[in-house]
């Protein structure tokens, strides 16, 4: 089923210099796979092709099941240089979980019973 | 310190950042057993605005809330063994000292307080001999050379790593006041030292980065800034976190059972990948660690072990963190409410650029942000809401010339009368024009520094 990223996975993000990273940690094993294949760097920067104006790196750590993003050119120079509300791009990791993802149905209960979504959505 | 050998050796972190919660120091004091406290002040900008203070007064500098607390701190520390290692010393660390000789003196402990401090980091005062002598501090970004800016440079300092922060343990100091050591050595220099890793034990060492990266952020490892079920959480009185850590490198993450928050493998994880470059390559003064190799166990009950830690030797260079003045900026902003409230912004924003026009101001950069309709992730966030309780404009300007800068921060007011209307949000008056610290980020060879690092001890 298509999900925003959200129902399966949870992110944060941070700074250094003019790149944002944001690292995506999957709820649970069995989701991590999906997002290995489905989150791609191309479509992560074409996910934020109006914030990134730089290239994007994809690193995987599968013993944290987690794929870290390294957006560069992405915060308006940077530092105090910034005159980006966001300078330091704290909130880009809830803008990534805003992507649409295919995942199984019955993966995504799990994640939902893990991220507390399955006792919200009743 | 450890009575048995089989006791792990406890380093709380009590501040991820200068101006983090005070109370944080106290309660990891009070709340349970602690051996060591870690407190990070630095950030990268964090030196040029310390190097403006001292500018003013040669005996600023340094993080001032760090006096009050260890004052505050004092006899705990002496009763219950605790020792504290901070960068707090910032462009100063001998007047933090000296502040902190002057201020004991009047409290009292059982014992007198040993002090060190760390000189060696400030690369600022020697800039221009440390050039001649052929290090052109290539900005590692875009690989220019420091002399196109060398002008312009406020503040010039080199990360050091445990180094000199075991020496200071050594010598048994109860508090560790260091310049620009680096976040992570705040809380594996303390484990070297207790546990005698030597300096090629990369794994271990790498370890002890990795806990020093989990502390370095304060409460968001223990459940702070968490998107994981953060409506669970009583955040009130958050638990800092708590590294237990073993001799064989091993740790555990946990916090004071009495404080809120919470530890768990989605709270460890969240902080290990706060701002992550290439996870294999976590390059620190003392190893390179390698975030990949990482086994975390949720143990239940706030406690989380990680285990299985790889590093690789150390760097030949040092990283050095230069800041240069950039320009001036300012920004104001303005509110607009319903009806049609992000209509009415948009309107604002084309009459203020009309005029700065007309005036003939030109900047560097102009910016517009629509804080309520999607100020923070752009289109992503989908068309503006026509029914919008409010939206904020926000205007920034950037440029060379400070009196531009300036002219540009008498444009919003006027908007209030002769703009458009339902317009609030202006009680804080004028924008401040602030001073642009750039930062330009480069290397260089360990002698150069590492010659220079002298640890002092002081008693107060």
């Amino acid at each position: 089923m298509k999900v925003p990223l959200w129902r399966v996975a949870f992110a944060r993000s941070g700074d250094k210099g003019d790149t944002a990273n944001v690292g995506l940690i999957a709820f649970t094993e069995s989701v991590y796979p999906f997002l290995v294949d489905n989150v791609t760097a191309d479509k992560v920067k074409q996910h934020f092709k109006d914030i990134c104006r730089g290239s994007v790196d994809r690193y995987e750590l599968p013993n944290l099941r987690a794929l870290n993003f390294l957006l560069h050119e992405s915060l308006g120079g940077g530092g105090t240089v910034s005159l980006m509300l966001d300078a330091q791009g704290k909130t880009f990791s809830a803008a990534l979980l805003r992507m649409e993802v295919d995942v199984p149905e019955e993966l995504v209960h799990e994640a939902d019973e893990v991220s507390g979504w399955s006792e919200r959505l009743e | 310190m450890p009575d048995s050998p089989d006791r792990p050796v406890r380093v709380a972190s009590g501040q991820g950042f200068w101006g983090d919660w005070q109370e944080a120091p106290k309660l990891q004091v009070r709340r349970g057993p602690i051996d060591y406290l870690m407190l990070d002040y630095l950030a990268e900008i964090t030196m040029s605005i310390l190097e403006k203070q001292r500018e003013r007064d040669p005996t600023a500098g340094y993080a001032r809330d760090f006096v009050d607390m260890v004052l505050d701190l004092a006899p705990d520390l002496v009763s219950e063994g605790i020792r504290v290692v901070s960068n707090a010393g910032g462009v100063n660390p001998d007047a933090c000292r000296d502040a902190l000789v002057q201020r004991l003196a009047d409290v009292d402990t059982v014992r007198p307080l040993r002090i060190a401090t760390v000189r060696g980091d400030d690369l600022m005062s020697r800039l221009d001999e440390v050039l001649a002598a052929g290090h052109e501090l290539r900005n590692m970004e875009t690989g220019e050379p420091l002399s196109t800016v060398r002008e312009r440079v406020t503040a010039a300092n080199a990360y050091m790593g445990a180094g000199p922060i075991l020496q200071a343990l050594r010598q048994e100091a109860d508090v560790v006041v260091t310049g620009r050591s680096t976040d992570t050595a705040l809380t594996y220099g303390p484990l070297i030292h207790e546990f005698g890793w030597k300096a090629d034990d990369w794994n271990r060492i790498a370890a002890g980065v990795v806990a020093g990266h989990i502390n370095e952020c304060g409460a968001q490892a223990c459940g702070g800034n968490t998107l994981f079920r953060w409506r669970e959480l009583d955040l009130i009185e958050p638990g800092y976190p708590i590294i237990e850590a073993s001799a064989d490198g091993s740790f555990v993450v946990t916090k004071h059972a009495s404080l809120g928050g919470r530890v768990n493998w989605a709270s460890v994880t969240e902080q290990l990948v706060y701002e992550m470059g290439d996870p294999t390559e976590y390059i620190t003064p003392d190893c390179v660690a390698d975030f990949s190799t990482i086994r975390l166990e949720d143990l239940g009950d706030d406690r989380v072990r990680v285990t299985g830690v790889e590093g690789r030797p150390r760097p030949e260079l040092l990283k050095v963190s230069i800041a240069y003045r950039g320009g001036y900026k300012a920004t104001g902003t303005l509110t607009y409410s319903y009806p049609d409230a992000y209509e009415k912004a948009v309107a604002a924003d084309r009459v203020l650029r009309g005029r700065l026009d007309r005036l003939g101001l030109e900047f560097d950069e102009i910016r517009t942000e629509y804080v309520g309709a999607g100020a923070c992730h752009g289109p992503l966030a989908g068309p503006p809401d026509p029914s919008v309780p409010e939206v904020e404009l926000r205007i920034s300007v950037r440029g060379e010339d400070r009196a531009r800068v300036k002219r540009f921060t008498r444009e919003l007011a006027p908007l209030i009368l002769a703009g458009p209307p339902t317009v609030t949000g202006f009680a804080a008056g004028r924008p401040r024009v602030h001073e642009v610290m750039a930062y330009w980020p480069a290397l260089i060879e360990r002698d150069v520094v590492e010659s220079v690092v002298q640890v002092e001890v002081t008693e107060a």
